[in-house]
């Protein structure tokens, strides 16, 4: 199963590079660079849903007590984390031509930072818990406290930037799309979502091994 | 909530088989098996580090065994876990004392907590019981660590459990008050109630005890009645199995 | 039952309080020592610090909440109690409560207390806003407390927890800091409550939303 979802997700992600740079046309406003988006957004959507995954697996454990939903938890808190840093260092390097500046307080960066450093803390206490069951109970409240404050932080940071306050800066994909670069976008989410997919499904293998081990 | 103590009463206080309990790679117990009756007083041997307070603290439902299953004061290990609590008295090394408060005041704090009358009638007895209604004012920072024990087993006593778990409870006690101890023990006995005293000398634990248990390499290495040892063949036994396993 | 139990939890920790006055005498010292340090940090234009105030404030707010909530269950640690807490029956979350009440009761104090500070030191009038500025400052220290406790049990047995305490805290109070800061400054400049409404709500939301998942999964926390 794991093998199929590593070559689907090879082969996604070729068409992705291809649907991106070869067939997406080129932006008006901002040149090439803007090409960056198609990792960008396809990441942190990929991270949402990862983060979804972590509350699934936080509730599962809760409800059921069985380790292989702590260990979905944990997978996906994993790669989570890795694509939020993706998508900040996607963001970062997007911004630079485009606004003249490596880091800007614009409403979806700094939820994306907000959400990086939550879940960076769940997974180190994580690895502060000393019984296993402990460590995953701990983490299931976190995880689920972590996702009940998604749409919280996303509001209070959309306000933040939106009230009171001129857009000044330009949104990157403030404009209407063209039908080309939405479909180059679709595919690159779809390419994402399998290496997710991918690499969460080794995750959970390497984990199960090593509760196996542990029992 | 209400407290249900009516029946079922079980004829026995502990009947566990195959209780283990690792903590990571490092297993305490391992196939832990034991039964004790209700009116039955068993003193638990074992040298340091054999476990005892872990089993103790199985049975009181602070530790979630790794394997294993048994009824305990009657309820499932597994399933009845507030059932038990209600019903089972754990006096371990932390006497759950608040320095900062009165020994009234901590009394009322756990009565509270427990769901039991915390009126000043009932917790004035409850000391008296104890001899400490002297210093029902107190605070308990002011107490020695055998009033504090004292406490802490009003505390317990105001529960009426079925099952006493005391855990060295005569450690750092002088005469008086391991005699005093023994005193709760047998009375506790006389009322149906059953005990086990965890113990790693061979002092006063085995006095007042109707079984004798050692508890050696994670298992329970020897299951007799008192009476039918003599202390000398109780001391090589107990030497064999401390040499053989922890 | 559940409200006698939260109650006594209460009444333990403001008698322990009152007879140790350990957590409140160094808070209050606390909050002096930061009037100084952004005195210090940020010079002595009045007009900085004036703009700066909000901010100021809640900075002190949460980081003297930080010390106060972290020490939530310092009491059973020292004393021994943690486990005479899991043994307790029936609905742990009595204990959550009581706990947070506690704590939300100590941080306004605290809190008061340094918005009197700065009031004085800074020279700045905070009284003609007092009224609105103390909805503010209940609905969000509320929610401080609610996440505070909830992450203080959680953090109180595990290795690092000084560390780790305000590792955890911190990220998810951002919204509500956001929010409680930018109404603050609308309190400071004389406006009406209702024109920062918009962030109100989302503060109350934010409470209600961290009490409740606090309620439920406080007895998780406080398992063997």
């Amino acid at each position: 199963m794991t093998r199929w979802l590593g070559w689907l997700a090879a082969l996604g992600l070729l068409a992705g590079l291809a649907m991106g740079f070869g067939y997406a046309p080129k932006d008006a406003v901002q040149g090439n660079v803007q090409r960056i988006m198609y990792l960008h957004v396809p990441s942190i959507l990929t991270a949402y849903v990862a983060f979804a995954l972590v509350l699934a697996g936080s509730l599962g454990f809760l409800f059921t007590r069985r380790l292989a939903w702590d260990r979905l938890a944990h997978a996906a808190g994993e790669i989570g984390v890795v694509f939020t840093a993706l998508t900040l260092v996607s963001g970062s390097i997007w911004g630079k031509p485009t606004w003249g500046t490596w880091w800007t307080w614009d409403a979806r960066l700094t939820s994306t930072a907000i959400l990086f450093v939550v879940y960076v803390g769940y997974l180190l206490l994580r690895s502060m818990a000393e019984e296993r069951d402990r460590g995953a109970r701990y983490a299931a409240v976190v995880g689920i406290m972590g996702a009940v404050n998604i749409p919280i932080v996303h509001f209070s940071v959309l306000w933040w930037r939106t009230l009171h306050q001129p857009p000044t800066i330009l949104s990157p994909e403030r404009a209407p799309m063209a039908p080309a670069m939405l479909r180059a976008l679709l595919v690159n989410v779809v390419a994402l979502l399998l290496v997710f997919l991918y690499l969460l499904s080794k995750r959970l293998t390497v984990r199960r091994l090593e509760d196996e081990l542990r029992a | 909530m209400t407290r249900d103590l009516s029946p079922p009463a079980p004829q026995h206080a502990v009947d566990i088989q195959g209780v283990r309990k690792a903590f990571g790679p490092n297993t305490v117990l391992d196939r832990v098996d034991l039964r004790v009756d209700a009116g039955e007083v068993l003193a638990l041997l074992g040298a340091n580090g054999s476990g005892k307070t872990t089993l103790l603290k199985i049975l009181a439902t602070l530790l979630r065994p790794s394997a294993g299953r048994g009824r305990v004061a009657g309820f499932d290990l597994a399933k009845d876990v507030e059932s038990i609590r209600a019903r089972v008295g754990l006096l371990a090394h932390g006497s759950y004392v608040y320095e900062d408060l009165t020994a009234a005041e901590n009394l009322r704090f756990w009565a509270t907590m427990a769901g039991l009358p915390a009126d000043q009638a009932s917790l004035q007895s409850a000391l008296k019981a104890v001899e400490l209604d002297q210093v029902a004012g107190e605070r308990a920072r002011t107490f020695s660590s055998g009033m504090k024990r004292r406490l802490a087993l009003a505390r317990i006593l105001l529960g009426a459990p079925r099952l006493l778990l005391l855990d060295e409870p005569y450690a750092g006690l002088d005469q008086k008050g391991k005699k005093w101890i023994e005193e709760v023990m047998l009375d506790f006995k006389g009322k149906g109630g059953a005990v086990i005293v965890a113990t790693h000398s061979f002092g006063r634990g085995l006095s007042v005890a109707d079984r004798v248990a050692i508890l050696s390499g994670g298992r329970i290495a020897l299951d007799r009645a008192r009476a039918s040892l003599d202390l000398e063949e109780l001391h090589r036994l107990y030497a064999l199995s401390t040499e053989n396993g922890a | 039952m559940f409200a006698r139990r939260a109650w006594i939890v209460l009444w333990k920790d403001l008698l322990t309080e009152r007879r140790s006055k350990e957590s409140l005498n160094a808070l209050f010292f606390f909050a002096f020592l930061l009037l100084l340090l952004f005195e210090f940090a940020l010079g002595p234009d009045r007009e900085r610090l004036a703009a700066a105030l909000p901010g100021l404030l809640w900075l002190g707010f949460v980081l003297a909440g930080l010390l106060g909530l972290g020490r939530t269950f310092l009491v059973e640690r020292e004393n021994d109690c943690w486990e005479g807490l899991v043994l307790t029956p029936g609905d742990k979350s009595a204990i959550y409560l009581g706990k947070l009440a506690g704590n939300f009761l100590l941080m306004l104090i605290v809190e008061v207390v340094l918005l009197a500070l700065f009031g004085i030191f800074y020279n700045v009038d905070l009284w003609s806003a007092l009224a609105p500025l103390s909805v503010v400052m209940i609905l969000g220290t509320a929610g401080l407390a609610a996440v505070g406790t909830l992450f203080a049990a959680m953090t109180a047995r595990v290795r690092a927890r000084e560390l780790l305490f305000p590792l955890l805290l911190l990220p998810v109070q951002v919204p509500v800091l956001l929010a409680t800061v930018k109404a603050t400054e609308a309190v400071l400049q004389g406006l009406p409550l209702a024109e920062v409404g918009q962030w109100l709500k989302l503060v109350a939301a934010a409470d209600i939303i961290y009490l409740v998942v606090g309620l439920l999964t406080f007895e998780f926390i406080l398992e063997a």
